[in-house]
């Protein structure tokens, strides 16, 4: 700190005149302006030209389906009839079921890892955490056919049709045949997957929390458990909403590990335990082998309504973030 | 400080990048092919070997399906591709220059099953396969599957199908044979393609998926690669073959299969030998293409593509059934080795 | 009634505070448990033979896979290179500059490129650097992954140059430092250890990554030489080897995996140390 003072210090010389010198200040923050813009700028360029792509790209099914290929539930590459309902169906569930698994189990671990665990602990923890980002998807979908698969088969799954499965309601949600594969399971190694994302995130925004806070709140005679989650939590709200997002990303663009546990069957059934179909995977799936033109153009039409639905669901997420936003928090 | 410790550190990584750069083998000829997943063991051992015997030359095979390798071949990314189903007249004629087909090896596709109780090999009719995949045929005890295979005793039990999630060329061997025996299947499901609208059943990636799929779902069928059930000893059905009998799958029964249509091969090779006749036949084989332009400019790389053919067809077939491919019968070979010529 | 509040108050504190510890221990149990199935189905083939080697057809005992590491690791240079400083300077803009219309737009359309399917990532690249030139490249896996490691970096870096306190950057602006002096020596140091964070989490996940390779830097069976030709990488290898039939590629899989895992590891330790080090001065 004394350091970077001192050299700011030594930055005020004296110059031809006030003006010129408030002139070169202004200058060199107008180049950081810009150059800083530019490479914002840059994301947008990126965006729009993959857009382009792939609305160019998918022109052929544009026209020959319409809107009809956003509620068509057959896809069908023989008699080239390709609707895109299931897969956007399938998208949207698993990756429901992942955040609802994720974020609670990946907030409660953040916690734990920022408030409770000694700081070199959970240094540790949190490295070793990150490293489940880098495991391939390949090894997590081979996981997922070997451990959860079975575990969903034979415990899990009759586990939930018989105590959940009869609860009015929700219990449509844990019906049917159960072979291990589907929703609910690739919305489990989807979870484990985007877990890390929100861990490292929201442990790293919590420890940024002014110490003012917690011990104010403590003051005032809260628990430790009233101070973290009434007051430090909300503190870092925009962080852990960060956090979120990017799992909820990671979790619709993942192609690999689901297309192993999902049981791929182009079908729209209201049970977690029934085999389905997501966006992503089936571009992963049939993209490398697909040859005739209206099947490619139909594949990457898909890979437009996927963004679409990430365009939906974000902002969806946004209107909750400021609906909520009034629940205090850091001053912005 | 920190800076001069950074731009250590950042030098020795350039530095060591850029050593390993220059390391690497320079000069050469260097060809990229791209296609089929299914040839790929053959085709690593057959580079690996002609690599050593004739160090100059690098072929750089990778497998990212049939269609990615019709593609780039297309596109002109790859010096050649490889294909588990040939191209169809249609993309013959969008392609921008003639493209030539020589088979390489023979492989098969068998049914592999898990049924409670029943440990034996199971026989299964042209029509009881087409049934439980069109899911018409539910019941494992269903009459077409139990006169098949008397005395064993087939539960009652749901049959769950297990089919390929991913577009491959064994699936496109699979809907070949189907849309052959079953005019239903044709109909409603259509020729033989990498992926199709399956009717029922769960979806396995790749030959893994399939097989972990089977061996964990109780009373579930699924199809897979001859080499991989050999390979990992999985147990596979019999299948009847177009003169009614029921053949166990192996390289002899596959070579059989080839052999059988050799004499009345097209001169482009684009044949189908699914359901070929002859009793020692399996029905369910295939030939694998390697897809090499008519055309080649660069004369180092056409003699290259040229001379390895060669070798392919001669000592390369010693290699097939270490790894568990059926060799290419003779009247194929002969009639291939003439067709090198038309390389130009 | 009080007492019962109390009551209430304190149990409740010590579930949720239990159960906060249970949810950690069950992620690193995860963890471990990959860990250690990779180690189990992959250690035999980890050997001095699979660092050096390149790779053999089935059967040949022997082979390694030396080009596949040195070829992620050419490939995670070239996406650090090319992605870390447009997301960092992106962030910087975001958080220092933005106007309010404008950052809206960036941080959503950062969102949305962070969740297009990394094979559309790929086949994008693709259309992008190897059809205009007609070959396979590291350099065109490079860009693939470098457009991946962009949100994450971007995200990250925003977030944590706003958690820096308000009175640091004033202090620096009443000592006279203009604007990009105070974040290029105030608050970019102060939130490096969360920037770092996220661009360590950006370039883990992009380098277990296989799609977006498979059409870009395609893959070799030998050394690439260069930039501009196909190139070998683990996750690329760990997918070929995982779905052939052999059992030696699938242990050959196991085995890149933990490699891969390691590699990261090691990458991660680096990159803090040296950030601690500097932050010691």
């Amino acid at each position: 700190m004394s350091a970077a003072a001192t050299s700011i210090a030594h930055e005020v010389p004296p110059q031809a005149g006030p003006r010129a010198f408030l002139h070169r200040l202004r200058q060199g923050d107008q180049i950081a302006h810009l150059v800083t813009l530019t490479f914002a700028a840059l994301i947008l360029l990126l965006t729009s030209m993959l857009v382009y792509e792939l609305w160019m790209n998918s022109h052929l099914s544009r026209t020959a389906f319409g809107w009809n290929f956003f509620w068509t539930k057959v896809w069908d590459p023989n008699f080239d009839n390709f609707g895109a309902a299931p897969f956007i169906y399938g998208t949207i569930i698993t990756s429901t079921v992942a955040l609802v698994l994720a974020v609670p189990l990946g907030l409660a671990s953040a916690i734990f890892l920022s408030e409770l665990a000694p700081r070199n602990i959970s240094d540790v923890i949190s490295f070793l955490i990150d490293l489940l980002a880098a495991v391939p998807s390949v090894i997590y979908g081979l996981l997922g056919i070997f451990i959860v698969v079975p575990l969903m088969r034979t415990t899990l799954g009759p586990l939930l049709i018989n105590t959940l499965g009869n609860v009015p309601y929700i219990g449509v949600l844990f019906r049917g045949p159960n072979y291990g594969v589907g929703f609910l399971t690739a919305g489990i190694v989807l979870a484990i997957m985007v877990v890390p994302f929100i861990i490292s995130v929201s442990r790293e925004v919590l420890l940024t929390v002014p110490r003012e806070q917690r011990e104010a709140a403590m003051a005032l005679g809260a628990t430790r458990w009233e101070s973290t989650w009434k007051v430090v939590v909300p503190w870092a709200r925009t962080g852990i909403m960060g956090s979120v997002f990017l799992a909820l990303a990671r979790a619709l663009g993942e192609t690999m590990a689901v297309t192993m546990v999902i049981g791929n069957a182009a079908a729209i059934k209201a049970s977690l335990l029934a085999p389905g179909d997501t966006i992503a995977s089936t571009i992963a799936n049939q993209f490398t082998e697909a040859t005739g033109d209206l099947y490619l153009s139909s594949l990457i039409e898909l890979g437009l309504v996927l963004f679409l639905i990430t365009f939906i669901l974000n902002g969806l997420a946004r209107i909750l973030i400021v609906a909520t936003e009034r629940g205090g928090g850091r001053p912005a | 400080m920190k800076k001069t410790l950074l731009v250590v550190w950042l030098m020795a990584l350039t530095a060591a990048l850029t050593s390993v750069n220059a390391a690497a083998q320079g000069g050469g000829i260097k060809l990229n092919a791209a296609g089929a997943t299914f040839p790929t063991p053959i085709y690593t051992k057959w580079f690996d070997v002609y690599h050593t015997a004739h160090p100059d030359v690098e072929i750089n095979y990778q497998s990212i399906g049939s269609g990615g390798g019709i593609r780039q071949l297309q596109a002109g990314t790859v010096d050649f591709g490889a294909s588990d189903g040939p191209m169809s007249d249609d993309q013959l004629a969008q392609s921008k220059f003639k493209i030539l087909h020589f088979p390489t090896v023979l492989g098969a596709v068998v049914p592999t099953y898990n049924i409670a109780g029943v440990s034996g090999d199971l026989n299964f009719t042209q029509k009881a396969l087409a049934g439980i995949y069109l899911g018409s045929i539910t019941k494992w005890n269903d009459p077409e599957i139990a006169k098949a295979n008397p005395g064993v005793n087939l539960p009652g039990a749901d049959i769950v199908v297990v089919h390929r999630s991913d577009g491959s060329g064994t699936s496109y061997i699979w809907t070949d044979f189907l849309s052959k025996v079953s005019d239903d299947w044709k109909n409603k499901v259509g020729k033989a393609n990498t992926s199709v609208n399956w009717p029922t059943g769960l979806g396995g990636k790749g030959n893994e998926g399939v097989t972990g799929l089977v061996k964990q779902t109780p009373n579930s069928i699924g199809y897979i690669e001859l080499i991989y059930a050999i390979q990992n000893k999985i147990a596979y059905g019999n299948v009847q073959n177009a003169a009614g009998k029921f053949v166990k799958a192996d390289l002899a029964s596959v070579t059989a299969a080839a052999a059988a249509d050799a004499k009345s091969i097209p001169d482009d090779f684009r044949v189908s030998i699914t359901n070929a006749a002859g009793p020692k036949v399996y029905p369910i084989s295939s030939f694998t293409w390697l897809l090499i332009p008519a055309q080649i400019q660069d004369t180092a790389k056409r003699d290259a593509i040229k001379a390895f053919l060669k070798w392919m067809l001669s000592d390369g077939q010693k290699y097939n059934e270490a790894l568990s491919y059926a060799q290419l019968p003779k009247d194929v070979i002969s009639k291939e080795s003439k067709a090198i010529s038309l390389i130009q | 009634m009080i007492a019962l509040r109390m009551f209430w108050r304190k149990s409740l504190n010590f579930v949720m505070l239990t159960l906060t510890g249970v949810a950690a221990l069950a992620v690193v149990s995860v963890l471990f448990l990959i860990l250690g199935y990779l180690l189990w189905n992959g250690g035999t083939s980890l050997s001095w033979n699979f660092f050096t080697q390149l790779p053999k057809p089935v059967g040949e005992t022997g082979g390694g896979m030396a080009n596949a590491i040195v070829g992620s690791l050419k490939l995670l240079f070239l996406a650090a290179v090319m992605g870390l400083p447009v997301g960092l300077l992106a962030g910087v803009y975001l958080a220092e500059f933005g106007g309010k219309t404008f950052s809206f737009v960036v941080r959503y359309t950062t969102d949305l490129l962070n969740g297009v399917p990394s094979i559309v990532i790929g086949i994008f690249a693709y259309s992008l650097v190897v059809l205009p030139v007609k070959h396979f490249s590291a350099l065109a896996g490079g860009v693939a992954l470098g457009i991946m490691v962009i949100p994450i970096t971007v995200r990250s870096t925003e977030e944590f140059l706003r958690a820096v306190p308000g009175n640091m950057r004033e202090a620096a602006m009443a000592l006279g430092a203009s604007r990009w002096k105070t974040i290029a020596t105030v608050v970019l140091p102060a939130a490096s250890g969360g920037i770092l964070t996220g661009m360590l989490l950006a370039l883990a996940r992009v380098a277990g990554e296989t799609a977006p390779l498979l059409f870009t830097a395609f893959g070799n069976r030998f050394w690439s030489q260069g930039w501009g030709q196909p190139i070998a990488s683990l996750p690329v290898m760990i997918y070929t080897y995982a779905v052939a039939p052999y059992d030696d590629w699938h242990r050959q899989a196991w085995a890149a995996g933990l490699v891969l895992l390691a590699l990261v590891l090691v990458s991660n330790l680096g990159a803090r140390f040296i950030l601690a080090r500097s932050k010691a001065v």
